[in-house]
């Protein structure tokens, strides 16, 4: 239900007095609208769902939530505990 | 693909799933309510992953699966009109209406457009202005700010020949409805995380209160799911029922609120029928009286519809996870993504297309 | 299905019950497509001195004639927008009538090309067309050696439709077809997959996208002439065109009764054409693609296969993406990125871009 996919802004321009952009989805070009995030500024990536960006991504958390991947688990090795194999 | 290919790597996927699995010490049934993460575990493998002790009940966030069949119909007859240019996702073109679907208008000669977002169709009106264009706004909440906007816009550049059919529904309606139900099975839940990007998470903490069930904003990449799950297990081990954000990049705790005001302004909550679930009380949204001259419903008289479902589907016993889709006796024998009979066997998120699909080593011959 | 259709009160002997009418997924190459074939026009063909070539299905026909074996075949081409990133209409109607033959082992010779063209069409647009089948078929050092043209009414022709038939003469003693498929085979992708049928939607109205994927359109008979004089065992070939890499594994698996595995992390997907189909919600392995082949080779030969594919200028980029199994006859299970399984099935009909 909710085909978002994150891109990269390049462009942004007024049309109609709306904001619009030209997201970047790592070499895939498309117009969005940005009436949904007034913060989002070029170089930021965000969340498009049909033709409109609904957040900004957050990078620090994006690495964060990757750090915790990493993480999982790890103290169990430290300690030797291992994973019952299912 | 920055932001999406890391989060399939599969390292990271076999942390999360030897974590899953040396967490687990009793059966559990958890629920996806998102098509989208459906698609994510079916399409991946990972339900085969998980220990054999964790059921996952694929939950009704399928919007093409549960837009009410009389919906489906009216848009069939306003799709056939020669006035008009349907456009729509792509998803909804094969869903069966009582006897046809806009796949077979299209065939014999209705103008049915696929796009892939309501501002095309907005765009399509003003290329074709001595025509009616008709945008079906189906979706959950995820989609409504987008079908919210493209009204606003369209009023103010008062380009009138552009009216949107709508069909929103509203996800947690549909948790209450099944965690009311008696035969209920949901342990826990993941929530789904676009739909939480607009509406942020207040709602979900009333339903964890009111339940007492773990519920987890979870994304929609393989190590998404992986870790929605993971977080569902870990409090259900440990007794607890809280409300967890594991989709925190793309996920605030008070949603959009831009997007908020925006569908305030245009819609309006309202009851909706679900197909194959029934009617559930203030769980869709409509345009409101303000917008009323961009309502296809309005603009369009659609009479005589008597709806028709075939009485072999059970689809909303599978929507609501009340058994998995080889289950059913049609399965796979008269209703196939050939020959749906009912909307879960088309939609690409639907449980029963994704059973076929994914699953058919499973499929009794 | 060899009973002939009673003319006067036709019915269907195994009927499509729940069509009265062509829909777009029967020309998609799925199983609404293959269907038809079963269901329409082979019960209508039948009954013909060489009717058996027929019913084998394969890309192009093959006749014994005096001593030499002629590969022929034919290829209709309607594609919308005829003109798309990299190419148009004339260079798929030549490259893709040109793979078919060689796909089926033969060096092809001439080609036909009829044209139906509709009234108003711009003839700087046509002049462009033809210059690119007069192109595509000296690239691929093949003739067109004979031709038609009619012409319909505006509104009932969408520009230009081009059929091409080809035929080529298949390499003596070279035995190829589902029929020669062992488990064991390894199968082969002789590059980047989906860039065609991107390309085209990238340019279709309503799901118009910026990018620079263009399509990979390029005749195959170098390529393959190339695989073939290496002396590695190809036991079957095939363009995976409508319906993608899926299409092509399962009508192998279907027709060979046997399985096939593959590894979803070695199929090479451009990085720009997988966004584009992340944000479409397509399938990869679902998108056209035309100037790829899928080769079916004995295990032991699989990697002289791989090293001469890769060696072509049109087969950079070749890769091993699986093999043919015992089990499962007839389906196509991928292993996924993250270690599950899935099945691989053959698409309905032409995939639709998703927003769920």
């Amino acid at each position: 239900m909710c085909l978002g996919v994150p891109g990269k802004v390049e462009q942004v321009w007024e049309a109609e007095g709306t904001r619009m952009a030209t997201v970047d989805f790592g070499g895939v070009r498309k117009e969005v609208c940005l009436a949904y995030v007034p913060d989002v500024q070029v170089g930021d990536y965000t969340i498009v769902h049909v033709g409109f960006a609904l957040t900004k991504l957050d990078e620090a958390s994006a690495l964060e939530t990757l750090d915790l991947f990493r993480s999982v688990g790890l103290l169990d090795e430290e300690l030797g505990i291992t994973v019952d194999p299912r | 693909m920055k932001y999406l290919d890391e989060f399939g790597d599969a390292d990271l996927a076999k942390r999360l799933l030897d974590d899953i699995a040396a967490s687990t010490t009793q059966p559990w049934a958890l629920m996806e309510v998102c098509g989208g993460q459906t698609h994510t575990i079916i399409r991946n493998g990972i339900d085969q992953l998980l220990p054999d002790q964790i059921e996952l009940i694929h939950g009704p966030g399928c919007p093409v699966c549960v837009t009410p069949l009389e919906t489906i119909d009216r848009a069939l007859a306003i799709a056939a009109r020669p006035d008009v240019i349907f456009c729509s996702f792509g998803d909804m073109i094969r869903v069966p209406g009582s006897s046809d679907d806009l796949f077979r208008i299209k065939s014999r000669g209705g103008d049915v457009r696929i796009v892939y977002s309501p501002l095309d169709a907005v765009k399509i009106a003003q290329e074709n202005p001595d025509k009616q264009v008709v945008f079906f706004g189906v979706g959950f909440e995820t989609t409504a700010p987008a079908n919210a906007m493209t009204v606003k816009l369209a009023k103010q550049q008062g380009i009138d020949n552009f009216s949107l059919l709508v069909s929103h529904v509203l996800v947690p309606p549909a948790i209450r409805t099944i965690m009311d139900s008696p035969t209920r099975r949901v342990q826990g839940f993941l929530a789904a995380g676009h739909v939480c990007t607009v509406m942020g998470l207040g709602e979900y903490e009333a339903l964890v209160e009111q339940y007492q069930v773990p519920i987890v904003a979870t994304g929609f990449e393989p190590l998404d799911v992986l870790e929605g799950i993971r977080r569902v297990v870990r409090q259900l081990e440990n007794g607890v029922a809280e409300l967890d954000n594991a989709y925190p990049r793309a996920v605030q705790p008070q949603g959009n609120p831009v997007a908020q005001q925006v569908v305030r302004e245009v819609f309006e909550i309202c009851d909706r029928n679900w197909r194959g679930i029934g009617m559930i009380p203030q769980s869709g949204w409509r345009l409101n009286a303000d917008h009323a001259d961009y309502d296809a419903e309005k603009r369009f008289e659609v009479l005589g519809i008597t709806t028709v479902e075939s009485p072999l589907c059970r689809s909303g016993e599978v929507l609501q996870g009340l058994i998995k889709p080889n289950e059913c006796s049609a399965f796979g024998k008269q209703c196939t993504p050939r020959l749906p009979l009912g909307a879960p066997m088309v939609s690409s998120e639907g449980a029963c297309a994704a059973y076929y699909q994914f699953r058919r080593l499973e499929v009794p011959a | 299905m060899t009973d002939r259709p009673d003319l006067e009160n036709w019915t269907c002997p195994v009927p499509l019950r729940d069509q009265t009418s062509i829909v777009m997924g029967h020309g998609g190459g799925g199983r609404l497509s293959s269907e038809l074939v079963e269901h329409l026009f082979l019960p209508a063909f039948t009954g013909t001195p060489l009717a058996g070539v027929l019913e084998r299905l394969g890309d192009s026909a093959v006749l014994e004639l005096a001593g030499s074996r002629l590969a022929f075949t034919t290829d209709s081409y309607v594609v919308r927008p005829r003109f798309f990133p990299g190419g148009n209409v004339g260079d798929l109607a030549v490259n893709g009538t040109v793979n078919d033959l060689s796909v089926s082992g033969a060096v092809p010779l001439a080609l036909s090309a009829g044209l139906i063209l509709e009234e108003g069409m711009p003839l700087d647009e046509l002049g462009v067309i033809t210059q690119t089948m007069g192109d595509a078929a000296r690239a691929a050092g093949v003739s067109i050696v004979t031709g038609d043209t009619k012409v319909v009414d505006a509104g009932h022709g969408d520009g230009v439709y081009i059929n091409t038939a080809g035929i080529g003469l298949v390499r003596d003693g070279l035995m190829l077809g589902p029929d020669q498929v062992r488990p064991g085979d390894r199968i082969l992708l002789s590059g980047p997959i989906a860039a065609h049928g991107i390309a085209v939607l990238s340019v279709r109205e309503g799901l118009e996208f910026g990018s620079e994927i263009v399509t990979d359109s390029q005749p195959l008979n170098g390529l393959i002439g190339a695989l073939l004089d290496s002396g590695a065992r190809v036991s079957m070939m095939r363009d995976p065109t409508r319906g993608g890499v899926a299409a092509t594994l399962n009508e192998v698996a279907a027709a060979s009764g046997c399985g096939v595995q593959i590894v979803e992390s070695a199929v090479p997907v451009p990085d720009d054409v997988r966004a584009a189909c992340a944000f479409l919600g397509l399938d990869p392995m679902l998108v056209a693609n035309e100037g790829r082949v899928v080769v079916f080779v004995r295990a032991g030969d699989a990697d002289l296969a791989a090293e001469t594919l890769r060696s072509h200028p049109a087969g950079t980029g070749a890769a091993l993406i699986g093999e043919v199994v015992a089990e499962h006859p007839g389906i196509v299970v991928a292993k996924t990125g993250i270690g599950g399984t899935r099945v691989v099935d053959l698409p309905l009909a032409e995939q639709l871009p998703r927003i769920c």
